[in-house]
């Protein structure tokens, strides 16, 4: 008898459960940040101080935060790429850099909003402020877990084990930049 | 479509032409707001920001080789967000319809720190 998580040998609806359940996860999410970006561009409609607000966010850091995640999306990819052809290490070394991006990532973000608050821009200063640090925060959030599972993923496919893990990262990994590829020209660009 | 399939397809993707792209359309959405003209502005910042979304979610995410009922799922969810905006936008947006009106302390936005205080917040 096996000892592999079932999820991990069996299929459903035609594809491997494991897949099935990060689409899930997924279309979940769209709902959770679609509900919060189209709250966002409804008020940023109606509200003109919105744009005001918006003009004290950095443009450069919100490009190259993007760049970032973009960079991060084609190491995750390429470590799949890796894994479709069985080899783990290759696979676990993609995965650690986009690790790394997300840890660059994470640590723009905290210089950015510490040198924000400094200049009194906090979570209450306005409503615009309100979801810029909710949007950008819960993102934040998903950047900081999906690096955590990714270490797991690429401890374990360093020694060729559970490959199948490293598509199903993946393709959290790319929709967080996805989310991001969206909330970069709500709250850096639309001024 | 059964795995086999769907892994031969991943590897005909030049990745790295994909987050070239990307990167250019990432300049081009900078470039934008230089221009100083707010239809350029809003074409290059949110055209291109679904541009982007679809070569990630095609070439990166390989939606278009997973199964059929994949990408009606997320369809599905895109039109249900489409359909919550319809539903409240005027609420949010609009400050008075048939048969109501958006109280006062409501409709007014909230400046500066000092109104979010006060709890002037829209």
């Amino acid at each position: 008898m096996s000892a592999r998580p079932i999820a991990t040998t069996r299929s459903a609806a035609g594809l491997p459960t494991g897949r099935l359940a990060v689409w899930w996860v997924v279309v979940s999410e769209i709902v959770i940040f679609g509900g919060l970006l189209g709250s966002y561009i409804m008020y940023r409609l109606a509200h003109d101080a919105f744009a005001e607000q918006a003009a004290h966010t950095n443009m450069w850091i919100g490009a190259f935060n993007t760049l970032v995640l973009l960079t991060s999306s084609l190491s995750a990819v390429l470590a799949h790429k890796a894994a479709v052809s069985g080899d783990g290490p290759r696979a676990a070394k993609l995965l650690w850099a986009t690790i790394g991006g997300a840890f660059t990532f994470l640590i723009v973000k905290s210089f950015e909003w510490t040198n924000e608050i400094q200049h009194g821009f906090t979570i209450t200063s306005s409503t615009f402020w309100s979801f810029y640090y909710c949007a950008a925060g819960l993102h934040a959030l998903h950047v900081l877990a999906g690096a955590i599972i990714m270490m797991f993923v690429a401890s374990e496919a360093a020694k060729n084990l559970e490959l199948h893990r490293v598509e199903l990262i993946g393709i959290y990994w790319h929709f967080v930049d996805v989310v991001w590829i969206f909330l970069f020209p709500l709250l850096y660009i639309a001024k | 479509m059964d795995d086999s399939v769907h892994a031969t397809e991943h590897t005909h993707v030049n990745y790295v032409r994909i987050w070239a792209i990307l990167v250019v359309l990432l300049g081009v959405s900078v470039a934008g707001p230089m221009i100083g003209i707010k239809l350029v502005t809003l074409i290059t910042a949110f055209g291109i920001a679904l541009v982007k979304a679809y070569l990630v979610a095609k070439n990166f995410m390989h939606i278009n080789v997973e199964k059929r009922f994949v990408p009606y799922i997320v369809l599905t969810v895109l039109v249900f967000m489409l359909l919550f905006f319809a539903g409240a936008a005027p609420d949010v947006m609009k400050k008075q319809g048939t048969q109501w009106e958006k109280p006062s302390w409501i409709s007014a936005p909230a400046h500066s720190p000092a109104a979010a205080h006060e709890g002037a917040h829209p």
